[in-house]
């Protein structure tokens, strides 16, 4: 889809509008059987149909196809479409950082952003980091240092974690925790974190 | 035998579940795909109290992709509702059905569910739905319920006293003070979930956050009049929880209703401000605390005094006054707990708690009565040490506070503070050193274990407990490993589903204690049946030994061997071929412990190093260490991040935290984690955790005692301790924001 196309189309004006047109126009073409029913659901799927829009994305090296209401944000799309849950929702406000995922190389909240608006991009995911069987340096390192409890942060610490020491902001502890400080730990694993990253990073590995 | 752990210990594993979590591949209760799975929506009240006296709910049923809606107009109860709340009981007992009535009891009451086929769809919809309240007047103020509400009444209140309560009263040196906790709210980073699918109308799978699957399975079959077999709870990860996990909130039972109504699985995950009102908070409190001491240090007598809150429609009562009973040797001790029913939802279990909120007043307490002694604070506590419990009059199974002291002070450099506060600047900071003890009780309940040894070496354990993150099936593999003498990597400990064996609920510091006790027992019992399949094998007679005994072999790297002579051995895989045997399988129960004659108590030791900039009141946490007696330490590597994580909830605690409801209208400010602020990174420095790690003898084989909640327990006052030490000034009103330095 034309990244252009960010204007949100939801107002229930236009919803209600396409739910009585949608219904005429289904009332002309639809076999008589389904007319019988002439209920809710054959509005709602009518409905449903208009207000989805296409988009083109990449995910973890797959192309995406889709049609998506565009009031969608790329974490609900990711987590309740895709079924790729291991990016996390922690609040829906981009005040947490357990939806972080990449977007052309970049740490984004994808809770903050809808599908419709990442039209072309490529995302890359929690699922996407590993090379297949073999984790990537990071993963490595937050196991080895127990930079994690829950796990429920996990995968939104790590995907910043690798975009941190790329964006050449893990220079130092202070930096690490500087910069690190956009994810939430709430069972507090900071201390295992930021060694993990050091230790990461140190391994020279390409990250 | 005994089965206990001997040094040298196996070195400590990494988490068994590691690869999963930082996959993305662990699933947490809102991610499992259920075909045909629909969303619901909670929708609360937005005012404290009153009735609702209409709801229009026209144009939600009518949305888009809408499957259903339930209010407390058009609830089909379930069978359990009627019997809650029959019967002549109080009103702070009844606790409170969803949409059992049209009463509202706090802002944000679940008043409505609104399911749809998609989470867009059920969001939109929710918000459609108009309501018609008549309001009454509420309470949500503790201070101002003081004078005009009547606390609860009963058991829990009444007042504890030993000795002569005047005798702080009468003490050369004496201080008294008050010092106020808010409202704390858990907030794990997981949003509180549940997924439902009614196989029948009388079976249901339930994906649930919950803390224990017996209570919560217990709580549904109740509910809907269900059979145990017909209720299969999964819990297979939980994003944290800290106490927030062991209800079955009002969402879920309303997931639970509403599935059944629709006819679908349903999936309810509740947003981050819902997480504020509707899963338990620590409730506000406000202390008073009174010590007199002789002028050498010796203190003669203590009074502490608490009052907290409840929910008006369920009481919730806590321990925050035990800490002054038993952390130190005072002959005169009076204490008194008040809480008052408020128009707020329900507190429930924090983190440590009420030790937790009680050991911030009294380790702060000691601070000042150490100043106005003009004595070192780690030499008064010293002085002051109890090496017996006083309140129970029994002797301690083992407490090694002094070396948690020992080890942490060190380690700091407690002895490079100069005494004076205010003495020590760094350049433009103010650097001062802090101190506080935390106490929690050890205990061990009953569990279940199912055990399956396959001939190719492998240790199947499972137990129906759930793990909110200290890294519980961590723990058990590393324990039966030691204790089985096996590779942790042929072990596999299965949980999180309710028809597995009963285990254990995951709280208070018990598991390790409780599961880990019966794993231990297992894998005795395993080494029991090895030997009776071959003990008559010449293998194993010599010239000596004719009648082998069990006493007489050890099992190491998956042999049984004669203690005498190592080269008569033979492999667990080899025993059971031989006897022909593919597996042996068993269940191993373990009843709990009621530990009569002696007091079970883990121990903190907390040292902490703060920066306060004393023009713009900012508090930097510069250096911290925390000693724990916590008994033998089953998995180092996982046992330090949970010390690690109470220490960062602490610093939450003394320096950010504080749920503000605004009282002109009962409702929540600042219920997201832009305003409600927790540590983040940059709040923390590189925190040491250390482990006394030796054997309490009486309260389980591994001689382990808990370290989860005490990690957090006196933390805070530490903090603010060291915040005196640094600037001179006491604050005594959590948390220590730059506002209250300056
Ligand atoms: S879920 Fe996106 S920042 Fe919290
Ligand atoms: S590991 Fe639990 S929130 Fe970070």
């Amino acid at each position: 889809m034309d990244k252009k196309v960010t204007t949100p189309i939801h107002s229930s004006a236009r919803r209600n509008f396409l739910k009585q047109s949608s219904a005429m126009v289904a009332l002309a073409l639809a076999p008589p059987t389904i007319l019988k029913a002439g209920d809710k659901k054959v509005e709602d799927q009518i409905a449903g149909y208009f207000e989805k829009v296409p988009v083109k994305l990449e995910i973890n090296g797959k192309a995406h196809a889709l049609s998506i209401e565009p009031r969608v944000t790329l974490l609900d799309l990711l987590r309740e479409q895709l079924h790729l849950t291991g990016t996390k929702k922690g609040c829906d406000h981009g005040q947490c950082g357990a939806c972080t995922v990449h977007i052309n190389g970049k740490r984004v909240n994808a809770c903050l952003t809808l599908a419709v608006m990442q039209g072309g991009n490529k995302i890359t995911t929690i699922e996407g980091l590993a090379n297949g069987d073999e984790l990537h340096p990071m993963q490595e390192a937050f196991i080895k240092h127990d930079g994690f409890q829950c796990g429920y942060c996990t995968p939104g610490q790590i995907m910043s974690a690798v975009a941190c020491v790329k964006e050449g902001h893990a220079e130092s502890d202070d930096d690490i925790r500087e910069y690190m400080s956009g994810n939430i730990c709430r069972c507090g694993c900071y201390t295992n974190i930021v060694d993990a990253i050091k230790d990461a990073k140190k391994g020279g590995k390409s990250l | 035998m005994e089965n206990k752990l001997k040094e040298p210990f196996m070195p400590p594993i990494d988490r068994v579940d590691g690869k999963l979590k930082v996959t993305g591949a662990a699933k947490y209760s809102a991610e499992y795909n259920i075909p045909q799975m629909a969303y619901g929506v909670m929708v609360g009240s937005s005012i404290a109290k009153g009735i609702i006296l209409s709801m229009d709910t026209k144009a939600a049923e009518n949305a888009p992709g809408v499957l259903g809606v339930i209010t407390p107009f058009n609830i089909e109860k379930p069978a359990g509702y009627n019997i809650e709340t029959s019967g002549n009981i109080s009103a702070t007992k009844k606790g409170f059905n969803v949409f059992d009535d049209k009463l509202i009891r706090f802002s944000g009451q679940p008043i409505a569910i609104v399911m749809a086929d998609s989470y867009e769809r059920a969001l939109h919809a929710a918000t459609l739905i108009k309501v018609n309240y008549k309001k009454d007047s509420f309470q949500t103020n503790l201070e101002k319920a003081i004078p005009v509400v009547k606390p609860l009444e009963g058991n829990a209140f009444k007042d504890y006293t030993r000795g002569d309560v005047n005798a702080w009263k009468t003490a050369p040196v004496k201080i008294e003070a008050e010092y106020n906790i808010p409202i704390e709210v858990h907030n794990p980073m997981e949003l509180h979930a549940i997924t439902v699918h009614w196989e029948t109308p009388d079976k249901v799978l339930v994906y649930e956050k919950t803390q224990s699957l017996m209570d919560t399975q217990e709580k549904i079959m109740e509910l809907f009049g269900l059979k145990k077999e017909n209720v299969h709870i999964i819990t297979k990860f939980i994003g944290g929880a800290f106490g927030s996990a062991f209800n079955v909130w009002p969402h879920a039972v309303a997931a639970l209703i509403g599935a059944k109504q629709i006819n679908k699985p349903l999936k309810v995950v509740l947003s981050r401000d819902q997480m504020f009102m509707n899963v338990g908070y620590r409730p506000q409190s406000i202390q008073k605390i009174s010590i007199g001491a002789q002028p050498d240090g010796k203190i003669t007598g203590i009074n502490h005094e608490a009052i907290s809150m409840t929910a008006s429609y369920q009481e919730f009562t806590e321990g925050i006054v035990n800490v002054s009973r038993m952390l130190y040797d005072i002959p005169n001790v009076f204490t008194r707990y008040k809480i008052y029913p408020m128009d707020l939802s329900l507190p429930t279990w924090m983190r440590g708690p009420g030790e937790t909120t009680g050991a911030y007043a009294l380790e702060c307490a000691i601070d000042e009565l150490a100043h106005a002694l003009k004595m070192d604070p780690l030499k008064l506590r010293l002085l002051n040490y109890s090496d017996t419990d006083l309140e129970k009059q029994r002797p301690y199974s083992s407490k090694y506070l002094k070396e948690a002291f020992e080890i942490g002070s060190e380690k700091i450099g407690w002895n490079d503070r100069h005494p004076e506060p205010r003495s020590m600047p760094e350049g433009d900071w103010l650097a001062g050193y802090g101190m506080g003890s935390g106490v929690f009780i050890g205990w061990r309940g009953g569990a279940q274990v199912g055990a399956r040894f396959t001939a190719d070496g492998k240790l199947l354990l499972q137990s129906a407990v759930t793990d909110m993150g200290p890294g519980t099936a961590t723990a058990m593999t590393k324990l039966a490993a030691e204790t089985f003498g096996i590779s942790p990597d042929k072990i596999v400990f299965e949980m999180g589903d309710s028809s597995l064996p009963p285990g254990i609920m995951q709280g208070g510091s018990g598991t390790t204690s409780s599961l880990g006790t019966t794993v231990n027992n297992a894998t005795l019992s395993l080494k029991k049946k090895l030997f009776e399949l071959v003990k008559n094998k010449a293998v194993f007679h010599t010239e000596t030994i004719h009648d082998v005994k069990f006493e007489d072999v050890v099992f190491e790297n998956g042999q049984m061997m004669l203690s005498s002579d190592h080269t008569r051995k033979m492999s667990y895989s080899d025993i059971l071929e031989s006897a022909g045997l593919d597996n042996i399988e068993f269940i191993e129960e373990t009843k709990g412990f009621n530990n009569v004659d002696y007091s079970t108590y883990a121990y903190a030791a907390h040292f902490v190093k703060v920066l306060v900039h004393p023009a713009t009141g900012v508090i930097k946490m510069e250096k911290i260490v925390s000693a724990v007696d916590g008994g033998t330490i089953v998995n180092d590597k996982t046992a330090r991040s949970q010390i690690i994580g109470g220490v960062v909830g602490g610093i939450g605690m003394a320096l950010m935290e504080e749920g503000v409801v605004d009282n002109r209208y009962g409702r929540w400010v600042n219920n997201n984690f832009a305003d409600y602020h927790v540590p983040v990174n940059a709040d923390v420095p590189h925190i040491e955790a250390l482990f006394v790690n030796k054997p309490d003898p009486i309260l389980n084989p591994m001689g382990s005692k808990g370290i989860g909640e005490v990690a957090m327990v006196g933390f805070a006052a530490a903090v603010a301790n060291a915040v005196f030490h640094a600037t001179g000034k006491r604050i005594r009103a959590l948390p220590i924001t730059p506002d209250k330095i300056i």
